[in-house]
């Protein structure tokens, strides 16, 4: 009897031995780590992209994981890692803590590359970063909105989750400003944790309050919205020739339309389309070349209610016509929940 | 009862137990109190935070706006969600952890149906009533599986509902192939924001229908004894002809009913759903509700109102945060203070030790 069992074992064993061996073939291993893809239009079309990117067609054997929680995505890191990826890709949901696991792919030879968020460490613990240049998202919104010449700005702030790489980024442009400025105020600044109800509520306190304001700078377009929709629940207007100046972020093909269509006057693009890129390199990196750049960031202009234009609003925008990723998605979501167990 | 025979010292001792047991007596007591207090420092502080005007919306219409409107308002869907987290309580002993996950399915069934499997529509594709209806059905079903988790599989309310909560925003998502579709029919808002000549906003008036429906069915049915006697002493209910697990699975199928309304109020203030964030962290809240209402965690005994206070409470104290500019990242502390001293105030060990005073003084008043 033991010796069938042992047999039957060992038997099981070289076949796994043979499977591994099949599955690995000649494609490239990676485990991508982002954000949750429903937390925003932004992530629904980075996630969707990523997904499309990384597939057996285009020789990767790739594993997926999303989630918020920067504790989840360290954990399964070094599950990753541990499993023996050949790439690393990473959206960190928050900018610290990720020493452990840079050392820990450092030592198994995993390379990591960064797509999307940066995270705060050394250089020389990624192979690359495509990110986007939160800090100068920032920058170019706030220079466009002092651009305005308003007599005074009294602002109401709305920011995303706290210690994200675009709320640092988002935040800090805005914040020396005020800070540097005599004439720009906060009327208040609120955390709506990305969630457009929350951003709604905080704009009507504001307005029950009372207290004057002019400009909106939500740190992403479902904020916005909110804000929006308590502004229009009290017929205060805004936009192009509004009282309220509204400024959001990402890339929602239905901000872009609002900002075309004069309701919303400025929104800050957050390219969420770096497969491509993130493709390249690994490519290259396989043939034997390191990148020539560290870090590549993508081209993020801010659309202005005056300037924007149809043809803007088809390159850029993202969420409607991303149906056939869409559609692959629940496929993966199988093969993210097994590299989650 | 004659105070005026008894020693100065043992009046003084049995006047205050008198007054603890009374307060202990009075479920409604805590968030009354709460209440109160809030109101008072908001009228102290600064009495224009109880100003209401009339405005105009952008689309003309008359609309009521204040911070009490936005009380109201805002608490609607903590309300709905209170009031079947206080049965789900009462007869299970138990919190359902789920009900954020199970907004955001209704939700998410209401938007698919009137957006028709379309990313953006401008006028619904299929009837309001019937949307909402399905929402309620799909909700009531995932209620009924939380129920029968609960009721015939004995598992831990908080464990069985963990499923749903842990599964239910995926699940959101599929129901429209992850996409975060945008309604933009008005007549779809009217539920969530005002209807036009209506300067109250809808919520309240639904919230309204809910509260006086429940108290017609705990006043002309026996929904509350039932309840009520199941989550004391299932077996007891058992031997007297009841079936406690048939009334704890309608309990959960009772909430998933309210989740669905609540549900369907949310998604219809912005005509739009965001799986991960919609409702979020609201279960917590609702069962904070219960608490403050002064209902035992463990079961048994509930006065839904109490519950329905509680909700305004939490409500009327995230306003006040708002109000006077806290810093976000130090809202969630202040409040934590706050809730803290309520729930420790009307736990039930504390009761029991409250009232335990006032039962001994009296006690040693009757051997005197």
């Amino acid at each position: 009897m033991k010796k069938i069992l042992a047999l039957v074992l060992a038997l099981a064993m070289v076949l796994s031995l043979g499977a591994i061996a099949f599955a690995d073939g000649d494609l490239i291993t990676v485990g991508v780590i982002n954000n949750d893809p429903n937390e925003s239009g932004y992530r629904t079309a980075n996630d969707a992209a990523m997904r499309a990117m990384f597939c057996e067609e285009n020789g990767y054997d790739a594993t997926f994981y999303n989630n918020n929680d920067a504790a989840q995505q360290i954990a399964t890191a070094q599950q990753m890692i541990q499993d023996e990826v050949d790439y690393l890709l990473l959206s960190p949901a928050s900018t610290t803590g990720w020493d452990t696991v840079l050392q820990d792919a450092q030592a198994a030879g995993t390379q990591v590359i960064l797509f999307d968020r940066m995270l705060e460490a050394d250089e020389s613990m990624y192979v690359a970063a495509v990110v986007s240049d939160m800090p100068a998202e920032g920058e170019t919104a706030v220079t466009w909105l002092a651009d305005q010449g308003l007599d005074e700005y009294n602002i109401i702030h709305i920011q995303g989750h706290m210690g994200s790489d675009a709320q640092v980024g988002r935040t800090g442009a805005l914040d020396a400003k005020v800070e540097a400025e005599d004439n720009w105020n906060y009327v208040t600044q609120q955390t709506a944790d990305w969630n457009e109800e929350t951003a709604r509520t905080i704009v009507q306190s504001v307005i029950d309050s009372g207290d004057s304001f002019n400009v909106i700078y939500a740190e992403n377009n479902g904020m916005a919205r909110g804000a929006v929709a308590a502004l229009d629940a009290n017929g205060i207007t805004h936009g192009k020739d509004g009282d309220v100046i509204v400024i959001g972020f990402d890339s929602d093909v239905w901000a872009m339309q609002a900002v075309l269509d004069g309701e919303w006057n400025y929104m800050g693009l957050c390219n969420p389309m770096q497969a491509d890129k993130v493709d390249q390199i690994i490519k290259d990196l396989e043939a034997g070349t390191q990148p020539a750049e560290k870090v590549i960031y993508s081209d993020e202009p801010g659309f202005d209610c005056e300037t924007i234009t149809e043809e803007d609003v088809a390159t850029y925008g993202t969420g409607v016509q991303e149906e056939a990723p869409a559609e692959e998605a629940p496929a993966d979501d199988a093969a993210a929940e097994e590299a989650a167990e | 009862m004659s105070a005026e025979t008894k020693t100065p010292v043992k009046k003084e001792r049995r006047s205050a137990g008198e007054v603890l047991k009374r307060m202990t007596r009075h479920q409604l007591f805590i968030p009354v109190a709460a209440l109160v207090l809030l109101v008072l420092f908001n009228l102290i502080a600064d009495p224009s935070f109880f100003a209401v005007s009339l405005k105009q919306n952008s689309l003309g219409n008359p609309v009521l706006s204040g911070n009490i409107i936005s009380v109201l308002d805002n608490a609607s869907e903590l309300v709905l969600l209170a009031i079947g987290m206080t049965l789900v309580t009462a007869s299970s002993g138990g919190q359902d952890i789920s009900v954020g996950a199970a907004m955001a399915i209704a939700g998410s069934v209401i938007i698919r149906l009137v957006c028709g499997g379309q990313v953006s529509v401008d006028t619904m594709q299929t009837s309001l009533i019937l949307a909402v209806l399905a929402g309620i059905l799909v909700s009531m079903i995932f209620g009924a599986f939380n129920g029968v988790l609960v009721a015939y599989f004995k598992i831990q309310p908080m464990v069985a509902t963990l499923i749903l909560f842990t599964a239910g925003r995926s699940i959101a998502a599929w129901i429209n192939n992850n996409q975060l579709p945008i309604v933009n029919d008005q007549v779809f808002k009217y539920a969530g924001t005002f209807i036009p000549g209506i300067p109250v906003p809808t919520p309240v008036f639904i919230t309204i229908f809910v509260i006086v429906l429940f108290w017609l069915a705990l006043r002309f049915t026996n929904l509350g004894l039932y309840t009520q006697s199941v989550g004391i002493n299932a077996n007891a209910s058992r031997l007297n002809g009841l079936d406690p697990k048939m009334i704890k699975l309608l309990t959960y199928v009772i909430l998933g009913a309210c989740v669905a309304v609540a549900g369907f109020i949310r998604v219809s203030r912005s005509g739009s759903i965001n799986y991960s964030r919609i409702a979020e962290n609201i279960e917590m809240d609702a069962i904070l509700a219960v608490a403050l209402g002064g209902n035992a965690l463990g079961g048994g005994k509930f006065n839904i109102y109490g519950s329905i206070l509680g909700a305004y409470v939490i409500q009327f104290l995230t306003t006040t945060l708002y109000k006077y500019n806290v810093p976000s990242t130090a809202l969630p502390a202040y409040k934590a203070v706050v809730i803290i001293l309520l729930v420790v105030l009307s736990a039930p060990v504390v009761r029991e030790k409250m009232s335990h005073i006032g039962k001994s003084s009296k006690r040693a008043k009757e051997v005197a």
